[in-house]
């Protein structure tokens, strides 16, 4: 059947609209990385726009060489393994049970994980548990209280439970118990669904800098999310208070800041065009089925 | 040969009469015991940074001194939240926050179900590919370079600004000007959440029923008639239970976000219950009032939540339980 003429110029105005789009999503980014490459004179002068003016590598050099930088990168890259392990860890071994039929109590355990989506205790209530707990200054105050994220949970048991019965059926029949099954049979067919988690549980342990923020007050345990903050809102707040001697210093870190930026942002777009085909397919499992 | 004999097992319990249940879930767990050992640290993982948190909560209603119990020291009944209702700072936050949320809702809300009719009108597979992935880029940063991209864009020497000298006007301080606030909060969270929302709506869309469009066609519908009666109409159940969950969330305006964008330059128009709660709390170290906030806060969550799942079930039959 052919297209009636209203219908192509639909199509056409589709695909504009759709690259325009595209473009809006991407000026940030564009903006920055230009930014990064450029001098400070032309970023004061406002010349900059979405191509480096007065090019430099200048920038790069002295966040480089700056200590407080490259250890917070290093605090980052632990806290994100160490608490991706653990992540992946409980919500693999909870949704593997949970997933079971043959779990009496199956749905109490849920509604016990399911509740805690839509209620929780506030900031403070959490704040005095993790500082009574003895966590303050300590990894375990930013990679324990988010150990299981429910909705991730929900995935995972929903993929599990999408698997055919009869492999673990033969399974035992062969003699292996529950953590052998679990270990040899499931895992390996779920890789999936578990590098769906592993970029979902990494990208936000890479991004998260409230906890720390709360819990830590020595520099040398911040994550590179706390560097950045303190960049920009340090800035930020010269600026609202208005002093007039701040200003230079804030046009200063301005390029630095989009270095920095561009430095933390980077690791994530370099796994993230390997890891987006599970994705899509990982989140749709969780959630079509209702 | 070696078939469902594992089975069996399972088929006897339907015949076993009610008071020996007991026994029977008893014998199941012992003989399951690997899979219940799975549950133990999850479960004590919920009861301490959930459930004691949760508990914690008791402390809106009693007088909390420093250094002393999580669950606070007496009761003080309703002072605290009486005390936060009847401050002038209250009605402030209170606004904020329901202006901040229900303009989100209503401009975050749509634009992923448009986004997603958009995307499923495109002829070329690796087209519509791209737009995905670029447009799901965003949300996966973090809020903290969001936020510094927002100072970087809005600055005195940003594109922004740039281009209103382009055209000849005067250059804006967006980030210290209460009346910008609203605007810059409300699509940046666009920019960082649209793209992503529509990963639900086009699995959904890739569920209706093809032939529904090829009897359409005969009967002489045009795409428009398509999209109304039938595209529509297919993605409803997906529309009503996100929507459910967005008015369930709608009093959870992003506290980091605020927290990072806002100065007091801009506070009569940023400040929101939960961000004035943390200046309360922890930089003021009234711990009980700033519970009683945030108490108030998340049960206003858990109504609203609940009362949309009931509408919704009744109006549409879609529902979250």
């Amino acid at each position: 059947m052919k297209d009636s003429r209203q219908y192509k110029l639909f199509q056409l105005a589709n695909v504009i609209l759709l690259l325009l789009v595209v473009f809006i999503t991407l000026f940030p980014f564009l903006s920055i990385v230009a930014r990064s490459f450029s001098g400070e004179a032309e970023i004061n002068a406002g010349e900059v726009f979405l191509w480096p003016v007065g090019f430099n590598l200048e920038t790069y050099k002295v966040v480089f060489s700056d200590s407080h930088f490259w250890n917070s990168y290093k605090n980052t890259v632990l806290y994100t393994t160490v608490g991706t392990a653990i992540n992946i860890f409980m919500t693999t071994i909870f949704a593997y049970a949970i997933s079971k039929k043959r779990l009496v109590g199956r749905n109490f355990f849920i509604m016990l994980a399911v509740f805690t989506m839509f209620f929780s205790g506030g900031l403070i209530p959490n704040y005095l548990l993790i500082t009574s707990l003895g966590f303050a200054n300590s990894i375990w105050a930013i990679v324990l209280p988010t150990a299981i994220s429910i909705f991730n949970l929900l995935v995972m048991k929903s993929f599990f439970e999408s698997l055919p019965e009869e492999l673990e059926e033969s399974a035992s029949i062969d003699g292996a118990n529950t953590y052998i099954t679990l270990l040899r049979i499931i895992l390996p067919l779920s890789k999936p669904v578990l590098a769906t988690m592993i970029l979902f549980y990494a990208v936000e342990n890479w991004n998260s800098w409230f906890p720390a923020f709360l819990y830590f007050d020595q520099q040398d345990l911040f994550p590179v999310s706390i560097y950045l903050r303190n960049l920009i809102k340090g800035a930020s707040d010269t600026m609202a208070a208005g002093a007039a001697e701040a200003s230079n210093m804030q046009q200063v870190s301005s390029n630095i800041k989009a270095v920095t930026m561009v430095l933390s942002v980077l690791p994530i777009l370099l796994v993230y065009p390997y890891l987006q085909k599970y994705f899509v397919k990982g989140v749709m499992l969780g959630s079509v089925k209702q | 040969m070696k078939q469902p004999i594992a089975n069996a097992p399972h088929e006897k319990t339907h015949i076993v009469p009610k008071r020996s249940k007991f026994a029977s879930n008893l014998r199941q767990v012992k003989k399951e015991w690997q899979l219940y050992s799975l549950l133990v640290l999850p479960v004590i993982y919920l009861l301490l940074f959930k459930y004691i948190p949760m508990m914690g909560n008791v402390i809106a209603f009693r007088r909390y001194a420093p250094g002393g119990s999580v669950f606070g020291e007496e009761w003080v009944g309703m002072r605290y939240i009486e005390m936060f209702i009847q401050s002038s700072k209250f009605w402030e936050v209170f606004m904020n926050n329901i202006m901040l949320g229900s303009v989100t809702l209503l401009v975050g809300f749509p634009a992923p179900i448009i986004l997603a009719l958009l995307l499923n009108e495109l002829r070329s597979k690796r087209f519509k590919k791209f737009v995905q992935s670029t447009s799901y880029l965003p949300h996966f940063l973090s809020i903290v370079i969001v936020s510094g991209m927002i100072f970087q864009i809005t600055a005195e020497d940003g594109p922004i600004n740039a281009i209103i000298r382009f055209f000849g006007g005067e250059t804006i301080l967006f980030m210290q000007q209460a009346d910008w606030f609203l605007p810059i909060y409300v699509l940046s969270d666009l920019w960082q959440t649209v793209g992503w929302g529509t990963i639900l709506y086009l699995a959904a869309l890739t569920g209706i029923d093809e032939s529904l469009y090829e009897a359409a066609k005969i009967d002489g519908a045009n795409k428009w008639k398509q999209t109304l009666h039938i595209t529509l109409p297919g993605i409803t159940p997906i529309i009503v239970v996100l929507l459910t969950l967005n008015i369930g969330k709608f009093m959870q305006v992003g506290f980091e976000k605020v927290l990072l964008l806002y100065n007091p330059l801009i506070f009569e128009t940023a400040d929101v219950i939960s961000t004035y709660l943390f200046r309360v709390g922890l930089q003021s170290g009234n711990f009980s009032y700033a519970t009683a906030i945030g108490l108030f806060e998340a049960l206003i969550g858990l109504v609203l939540v609940f009362s949309a799942n009931y509408l919704s079930k009744k109006i549409t039959g879609a529902s979250l339980w």
